[in-house]
């Protein structure tokens, strides 16, 4: 099935809680509201023409303008070869939603990775803890508005540069160029004695 | 305190000590790595155990993070392409690729098919590569070491090829958005297939010294069974879904790239020797999955099209803020995706790369309980995990 099929099937088992289905990206995608996302996706595995039995990817988008952070779900069956991607927007301030690993094992370490590194609260997740970030860590590293700090146990995260004072290489083209206008600009200039 | 060797009773135990020893029966909480040569890479298991028979492995993963995504938030998109080496250093060549086809779908770019030959030959050679080392290893994490410099003396003819393709040995940045950096060299295609012609022999040989050697097939039968569902469920990906009897390939399912043109089987795990999905059948499908790719190379340099290995790329790649594309490659630790989402500039908002070890590694804990402890490096090295892959 085709994601339309799929996103009408889910709409006739679940109504206006199926969200709507994205037409303008490259991967269609049903957006569907947080609260609605344990049940839509009960509704995606269980049912037989559906029958989506993995979860390939989770991850999450950080919109820090929309104040929002999305989550992207990408589904895959093994059973009926389809694939769809279901997303939804969560509180940018206060991310919190249903954690699928009920559904879908492989949701267990996916979400630790996104906790970990964005601070979304999966609620029900069997062992919400800190994956590849050590364990007392401040932050959440791919927020956009993340800010490494200086230091962690006493170890500098910052490291003099041997390079100091060095310029881009695109700045460095920027400058010469400029100050060939000049000496182009000088040359051209009338000289005051008037000699060649 | 008397210098060592100097009396013999300081340093001997009590008969008394050895009993209580023995008596013993607590559990106890081991860490086995970072630096254990068996988990491949950098990884921590903390082991709750009693005795030989484990109660159940936590794995501790994060000391190879290097915040590749957060990489890639920064870089240009043709920039990213030799981060993606690091993503995977083994098969460092899907990782190239994956992170291409996500690009041109974004920027739907059209590749010419001489540079999609060109990808096929390059990453089938990577594959036989990457397994030669996941199956040299795993013999001798078992405790055949034999095997294993055999396995690494046919990958040094893989990486002289690849090396006179792209000049690189481990981390390739070979593939462009848009196509190949480099046509095949002159007699580029005789070299490969004499080298294709002494490995299928070498395999025969390989076959002879280890996959069906006894004491090996003894020693994994039956071994980190993963049933067809749990790896429905947990998502494992490639060899070990094929071994746990799903009958699933991209290149053959869901085609990309040339692989269309190319006759090849897929080598699904029976449990000839045990039960389907234990650590024999992955061991196996990975030595079948070599004698394919040589198939795959063999069909791709009789059907070499002539043409470009260039697509025309526009020099700036920008996309409308927010688009998203999504690829699936069948690497060699199985279907590895990247999503990337476009940002406002030359650069992506987000990248995410969903790797075969990672889905592997979320299945280890609850394959662990009440296995032995020298079972455990059986199993991590059946999975075919790669430390740096995981974390990214």
């Amino acid at each position: 099935m085709n994601a339309a099929e799929i996103h009408a099937r889910l709409s006739e088992l679940l109504g206006a809680r199926a969200g709507t289905l994205s037409a303008a990206n490259k991967d269609e995608a049903a957006l569907i509201a947080p609260r609605d996302l344990l049940e839509v996706c009960r509704a995606l595995k269980t049912d037989d023409a559906l029958a989506f039995d993995a979860l390939m990817n989770l991850g999450c988008v950080d919109w820090p303008g929309k104040s929002e952070i999305e989550l992207v779900l990408h589904l895959f069956s093994y059973a009926r070869r389809h694939g769809f991607v279901l997303k939804c927007r969560l509180d940018r301030a206060q991310p919190r939603v249903a954690s699928v690993v009920p559904i879908w094992s492989s949701a267990e370490w996916l979400e630790r990775e996104q906790f970990d590194l964005f601070g979304v609260v999966f609620e029900g997740n069997p062992d919400l803890r800190r994956l590849l970030m050590p364990d007392d860590w401040i932050g959440f590293p791919l927020r956009k508005d993340y800010e490494e700090p200086e230091s962690w146990h006493g170890i500098s995260t910052v490291r003099e540069s041997p390079l100091d004072g060095f310029v881009r290489l695109d700045e460095l083209k920027k400058k010469l160029a400029a100050s060939r206008a000049e000496t182009v600009k000088a040359a051209d200039a009338p000289k005051p004695d008037g000699a060649p | 305190m008397s210098a060592p060797g100097t009396d013999p009773s300081a340093t001997m135990t009590s008969g008394k000590e050895v009993l209580k020893r023995i008596e013993y029966s607590g559990e106890m909480l081991v860490n086995m790595g970072p630096q254990h040569p068996s988990t491949h890479g950098v990884i921590n298991f903390l082991v709750q155990t009693d005795g030989e028979e484990m109660t159940r492995a936590i794995p501790e993963v994060g000391y190879l993070h290097r915040s590749i995504e957060k990489i890639g938030e920064r870089c240009e998109y043709a920039g990213f392409m030799p981060y993606t080496d690091r993503v995977d250093y083994i098969a460092a060549m899907f990782a190239n690729q994956g992170w291409a086809m996500a690009c041109e779908r974004l920027f739907a770019i059209e590749v010419p098919k001489r540079a999609e030959y060109c990808r096929v030959i390059a990453c089938e050679l990577n594959r036989i590569a990457s397994h030669l080392i996941s199956v040299g290893t795993m013999a001798m994490d078992v405790g055949a070491v034999t095997p294993f410099p055999y396995a690494l003396r046919e990958r040094e003819f893989i990486n002289d090829l690849l090396e006179e393709l792209c000049g690189a040995r481990l981390t390739y940045n070979y593939l462009r958005i848009g196509g190949v950096a480099f046509d095949l060299p002159d007699g580029y295609s005789e070299r490969v297939l004499r080298f294709v012609d002494h490995f299928e022999k070498v395999l025969v040989e390989f076959d002879r010294l280890i996959t069906q050697n006894r004491i090996f097939v003894e020693r994994l039968r039956g071994l980190g069974v993963i049933s067809r569902a749990l790896a429905i469920d947990h998502c494992l990906v490639g060899p070990n879904l094929r071994a746990s009897g799903v009958d699933w390939d991209l290149r053959r399912d869901l085609p990309y790239s040339a692989y269309p043109d190319f006759e090849f089987a897929v080598p699904v795990g029976t449990g000839a020797v045990g039960k389907t999905g234990d650590a024999w059948d992955r061991f196996w499908v990975r030595t079948r999955e070599m004698q394919e790719s040589c198939r795959i190379v063999r069909q791709a340099l009789q059907k070499l099209p002539e043409g470009p290995v260039m697509a025309k790329v526009p020099r700036r790649l920008k996309a409308p803020e927010g688009t998203d594309a999504f690829s699936r490659i069948e690497s060699a630790r199985g279907d590895m995706q990247y999503y990337v989402v476009a940002g406002p500039g030359e650069m992506a908002h987000r990248l995410k790369i969903r790797t075969g070890s990672f889905n592997a590694m979320g299945i280890i804990e609850k394959l662990s309980r009440g296995i032995m402890l020298a079972d455990l490096v059986a199993l991590i090295a059946s999975l075919d995990v790669v430390a740096p892959e995981i974390d990214r």
